[in-house]
């Protein structure tokens, strides 16, 4: 049950938007689909709420060929990215209109949309029209209106990415809730690493148009499959170096050699690219095995509550993420530390051959 | 800042002139006209007016150019509505191409089609109906009507249309009930550019119309007679003939700028 999707191409004029992409969702699961801009995340989305039609492959509803089928009759809801409401109705109006359109007795539109207002605090705004609402009453509103159908396929494309900081993670925790109640199928895009590890369920992982990577959103972040995944899975980038190792130690190209202990300790000799995550580069030693690098600051910028440290060692641009706004001048001598146990490992084909057990592990070889 | 602020004045003062003149004159009788220079007149009189609104042939003028101005605007409307919302939204082989020479028709003076309309509408017994002279207007703003509608529609997100499918929208009411509103202020000054042309145009007005379906600014030709020319009660139809335009404009004033860059702004 839930949605198939077989082998879909999508071309527009020649541009490969989809390629090869065949996917499982399941009823009643969440699914993240994370990319960067032009992944073909919302191609994707078009495809399965019937906007679009695919260039070649089907796409089957409960089992059902539903390829060619017009939205209008499928059970779908979609949030965009802009904020998309009917501008001439109320908020309430907007709220109802799926529900006026399907012909539902009007005493349980009222009740449904005030149950639906209710969960996203609209009911002092009912009577408003959107243009006097702010941006994330807007798109709650556009959230409200997709939910209240209560269709079997619910499509979120971006829907936060316009919002201000605070109201993203305030709406992105009431979402959560809400979505853990319905019975549908939850897809939502994001381009942000961050947002998919915080919505948890399930992740699609997608790059120029083809799917790399499915799975439980965790487990695919700690087990890349390829180090494009990690690229994608991870912001700031993680830091690639490529490393030699031969029986005793790993020769990291810029100078450095790390100790083949944990999940390292049975690599067999080869070149391989090291995957290191931005926030596995500490400024205080945490082990016995890190290993110390003597650097200056390039630059240090803050995100939110994080401190991102661009690095440079030996003609290699790294970056480091640390918890907490801290300072750094630019020119100021820093100790990088690094745990050989945080490390990924990926073959020159960059396939996955190594990833760190999970982080706890690493913190018990610790003590 | 008085140096800008007089020559605002200054310049309004030139453009009221003319208008102010007419409408001086509008409220003299003819004898007075001719006789002195007066800036403010001295014996007022409504005379004028008073015979346009009781002569038949005067008022039924402004009647019959209502009339087919009215049809003409909703015709134009009408059918541009569904071709702008065609060219705004769907693709279709040679789109550019016919958007564009939609326009030619805009591009010949209106005298150009005086023959063929004569002919064609001749023919078919249009000649002095008010339909006939709607028609033949919509050649000139059905184009125009297109284009401006376009650049409205275009300017609205084509999200809303899908939201609108993915809720359930047929296409007919999701197209009165969700869209019409939002481009509401290019409909209205749509109809502002329909009116306007079809008010002030003459000649195809003039000549597709004998008696029954016959134009205000056709009847304002009446008042030259073997006794010299009415001055007072041509001033007095102009005024009048200004007023549905200044009307029309009051209501959308707001969007004209809009309107003239073909809703492109």
């Amino acid at each position: 049950m839930g949605l198939q999707l077989d082998f879909i191409d999508r071309i527009v004029e020649g541009e490969t938007h989809l390629k090869d992409v065949s996917l499982n969702f399941e009823t009643g699961q969440r699914y993240v689909l994370l990319g960067r801009t032009q992944a073909g995340k919302t191609s994707l989305l078009r495809i399965m709420a019937g906007l679009d039609r695919p260039s070649k492959g089907r796409v089957l509803a409960d089992g059902k060929d539903v390829t060619g089928m017009s939205v209008r009759r499928r059970s779908v809801a979609m949030v965009y990215q802009q904020f998309i409401n009917y501008p001439s109705q109320t908020v309430f109006d907007n709220i109802a209109s799926p529900l006026r359109i399907a012909g539902t007795p009007k005493a349980e539109i009222k009740r449904r949309v005030m149950e639906t207002a209710r969960m996203l605090h609209l009911e002092p705004l009912l009577s408003r029209l959107p243009a006097e609402l702010s941006g994330g009453q807007q798109q709650r509103t556009a959230i409200a209106r997709a939910l209240v159908k209560e269709a079997q396929l619910l499509l979120l494309d971006e829907p936060l990415v316009n919002l201000d900081y605070k109201l993203r993670e305030e709406l992105r925790d009431e979402l959560q809730l809400i979505f853990g109640q319905r019975e549908s199928v939850v897809v939502y895009t994001t381009t942000e690493p961050t947002e998919a590890l915080m919505l948890g369920g399930n992740i699609i992982i997608m790059h120029e148009g083809r799917v790399l990577q499915t799975g439980p959103t965790a487990e695919v972040y700690h087990r890349p499959a390829t180090t494009q995944v990690a690229e994608v899975f991870s912001d700031p980038p993680i830091n690639f170096i490529t490393a030699e190792v031969d029986d005793a130690k790993a020769h990291l190209r810029i100078g450095i050699d790390l100790p083949l202990t944990g999940h390292l300790c049975d690599l067999p000799p080869g070149v391989y690219k090291f995957g290191i995550r931005s926030h596995h580069f500490n400024l205080v030693r945490k082990t016995v095995d890190d290993v110390e690098i003597r650097t200056t600051v390039e630059l240090a910028e803050i995100n939110g509550s994080e401190t991102f440290v661009h690095f440079r060692y030996r003609n290699r641009s790294l970056v480091l993420q640390e918890q907490g706004v801290r300072i750094f001048k630019a020119g100021q001598e820093v100790s990088v530390f690094v745990r050989p146990c945080d490390v990924y490992v990926f073959g020159e084909d960059d396939r996955l051959v190594k990833a760190p057990q999970c982080p706890a592990t690493c913190a018990t070889g610790a003590n | 800042m008085r140096k800008r602020h007089f020559i605002l004045v200054f310049y309004l003062i030139l453009l009221m002139l003319p208008i102010y003149w007419m409408l001086n004159m509008s409220l003299r009788t003819n004898a007075d006209i001719m006789r002195s220079f007066e800036l403010f007149p001295s014996s007022m009189t409504l005379d004028n007016y008073i015979k346009i609104f009781s002569d038949s042939s005067w008022y039924s003028g402004y009647i019959n150019s209502m009339i087919y101005v009215s049809i003409n605007t909703v015709i134009s409307l009408v059918t541009a509505l569904p071709a702008a919302y065609a060219f705004s939204r769907f693709r279709f082989i040679g789109d550019k191409h016919v958007f564009f020479w939609l326009l030619t028709n805009r591009m010949a003076p209106p005298a150009v089609f005086l023959l063929p309309f004569f002919q064609l509408y001749s023919t078919f017994g249009l000649i002095d109906t008010h339909i006939a002279v709607a028609l033949a207007h919509c050649l000139f703003n059905v184009p125009l009507a297109v284009w401006i509608l376009e650049g409205f529609m275009s300017g609205v997100p084509r999200e809303i249309d899908e939201t609108a499918f993915i809720d359930g929208y047929s296409f007919p009411r999701f197209f009165l009930a969700v869209f019409i509103p939002l481009i509401r202020a290019g409909i209205g000054v749509t109809a502002f550019f329909c009116f306007m042309f079809s008010w002030v145009e003459l000649l195809l007005a003039r000549t597709l119309t004998t008696t029954v379906a016959k134009p205000i600014a056709a009847t304002m030709t009446r008042t030259v007679s073997a006794s010299g020319l009415d001055w007072g009660l041509l001033a007095a139809a102009g005024i009048l003939t200004i007023v549905p335009g200044a009307l029309v404009i009051w209501f959308v004033r707001n969007h004209l700028a809009k309107g003239f860059a073909l809703g492109r702004v």
